[in-house]
């Protein structure tokens, strides 16, 4: 059964330092507010999971929480590039990060098998490519009816994983939909699991099939409304794209990226705090 | 009307797409033209992204994959890994539509690194869907702007396979699709020389020279036997395209060609 608790409670309870920690989302429902919490509450040495990790990954990375990152497609969408991963990959700042590069179609089957419990996926894949040569987890296996040689991957399984949703209910249950991405197999593929969630219903009043994550498979749920900002969750906010804009020039300098930190994360209790303090600062320009 | 190379490269990229072919999109360049298709030649084509829009019909462009405007206008939204294993590597996919940082005259796609991996002169976003998109969908066309920069004589790092080394060499690796069959630039067309597999000339927009081809190639590139001349871009074209760019900096907040 998952706890409905804080999100300061449940980033202190569920995530230990050197944990392997995915933060899914796929553009839509990025759990961002969770991944301040980390940076507050200093957690480090993570394996960071995501298959594209974008602004949240990058203050991770640049606040020295991270000491890997596992994923397969890295930028600030629409923007560029993300400046503190580019700086930890190239200059080691503020400490040496490794990388570990897959494809989108390998770690969305990699999620699946950790979600199925199974050691390894297989896939169709790489052939010709040159991502096998410089990962070498990348491996090939032939199949034992057809004779075919076919790309094979360790599955994902994470120690945490934390995504956002729009709902749960009283007990834990929760629902979401729009754009899922792989949180449910992320979710599902991970030892614990929180999800912050954009309210807490009586009732999911969930159509038949939709995406719900029971409470019994998750270990928290946090009540965190616009907790993907500046990602959007459908049905109650909108993504801020000059959010997106406006992180390149911050992250671009290690002094700028480092005074944001320290202003709108060290220097915020919470996510609620950062909202009022992030619409302060807008309203003034 | 008078037209940007840029519009004459959407718009030659939007008449390459068959009305009805189902087209796994990438962001960016190839959403934009492959969005142009739908709204001009081609109402029919089914346009899927990676994020798990199925049948997607923007009415704006989207600024990134993961937009809410494409789940609300799909057929259906499925998850990402329903979308590779199902979708891609079940081999439902007519048209897989890439952008890239760099090409080769084979078409094999760099979007990983400039310079040794591991000491990159510059790292770029890394692979996305793009390996398998280029390996399973039965086709691919390629749009970028050309530059000898960007059409390099050798990648630094292949990140998704085209035509390999060349020859049969694609269909050695077993891969299930044909690969690319165009690449469509700011200047030219290119399409693969039979035997070769070597990207060649085939059609040159109006206006642009051989000699500019060539100084924004950085292989010694070769031209067809007839090379044709692109159609300039229909008023309809235009207004379908200026019209959707206008939407698009509009609903983003951003200012009129932002987009």
């Amino acid at each position: 059964m998952a706890e409905i608790i804080s999100l300061h409670d449940a980033v202190k309870q569920f995530v230990n330092d050197g944990d392997t920690v995915a933060l899914e989302g796929f553009t839509h429902l990025i759990p961002t507010a969770a991944g301040h919490e980390i940076i507050r509450q200093g957690k480090k040495d993570l394996t960071l999971v995501r298959m594209t990790p974008d602004l949240i990954y990058d203050q991770l990375i640049g606040a020295g929480c991270a000491r890997k990152l596992i994923f397969s497609w890295g930028g600030n969408p629409g923007v560029g590039s993300l400046h503190r991963l580019r700086d930890a990959v190239e200059k080691q700042w503020p400490q040496p990060l490794d990388i570990e590069e897959h494809s989108h179609a390998d770690l969305a089957n990699a999620y699946v098998a950790g979600a199925s419990g199974l050691p390894f996926a297989v896939l169709r894949a790489y052939a010709g490519s040159d991502l096998p040569k410089v990962n070498p987890l990348i491996k090939t296996v032939t199949c034992p009816f057809t004779g075919e040689v076919l790309a094979a991957v360790p599955s994902v399984r994470p120690d945490v994983t934390v995504i956002h949703a729009q709902k749960a209910d009283r007990k834990g249950n929760v629902l979401l939909w729009g754009i899922l991405g792989v949180q449910k197999e992320a979710a599902l593929a991970a030892k614990r699991c929180i999800v912050t969630v954009e309210e807490i219903v009586d009732d999911l009043q969930a159509p038949m099939n939709a995406c719900v994550l029971p409470t019994w498979a998750l270990s928290a749920v946090c009540h965190v409304p616009g907790g993907a900002h500046p990602s959007y969750a459908h049905g109650y906010t909108e993504r801020d794209n000059r959010f997106y804009q406006a992180w390149d020039p911050i992250a671009r300098d290690r002094e700028t990226f480092t005074a944001w930190i320290n202003e709108y994360i060290y220097g915020t209790a919470n996510f609620s705090e950062f909202q009022a303090k992030l619409a302060r600062a807008s309203e003034a320009k | 009307m008078a037209y940007s190379t840029n519009e004459m490269m959407t718009v030659a990229a939007a008449r390459r797409l068959k009305n009805g072919s189902v087209c796994f999109v990438g962001i960016g360049l190839p959403s934009k033209a492959a969005n142009l298709a739908r709204l001009t030649s081609s109402p029919d084509v089914v346009l899927i992204y990676e994020s798990g829009p199925i049948g997607a019909k923007p009415n704006v462009l989207p600024l990134s994959i993961g937009d809410g405007e494409l789940a609300e206008t799909a057929d259906t939204v499925v998850s990402t890994s329903e979308i590779f294993r199902y979708w891609l590597q079940g081999g439902r996919v007519d048209v897989g539509f890439l952008g890239a940082a760099q090409v080769d005259r084979f078409g094999n796609i760099n979007t990983t690194v400039v310079g040794d991996y591991h000491h990159p002169k510059v790292r770029l976003p890394g692979a996305g869907g793009a390996p398998e998109i280029a390996g399973s969908a039965k086709s691919v066309l390629i749009i970028l702007k050309q530059s000898a920069r960007s059409f390099v004589d050798k990648l630094d790092f292949i990140t998704s396979v085209g035509h390999g080394e060349g020859g049969d060499s694609r269909k050695r690796l077993g891969l299930p699709g044909a690969g690319p069959v165009g690449i469509i630039t700011d200047l030219c067309i290119m399409e693969p020389e039979a035997q070769t597999n070597e990207f060649v000339v085939t059609a040159l927009h109006p206006g642009v020279t051989r000699e500019q081809v060539v100084a924004a190639t950085g292989w010694a590139i070769r031209f067809a036997d007839n090379v044709e001349l692109t159609a300039e871009p229909t008023d309809v074209e235009l207004t379908a395209l200026r019209d959707l760019e206008t939407r698009t900096a509009l609903a983003h907040g951003q200012a009129p060609g932002e987009a």
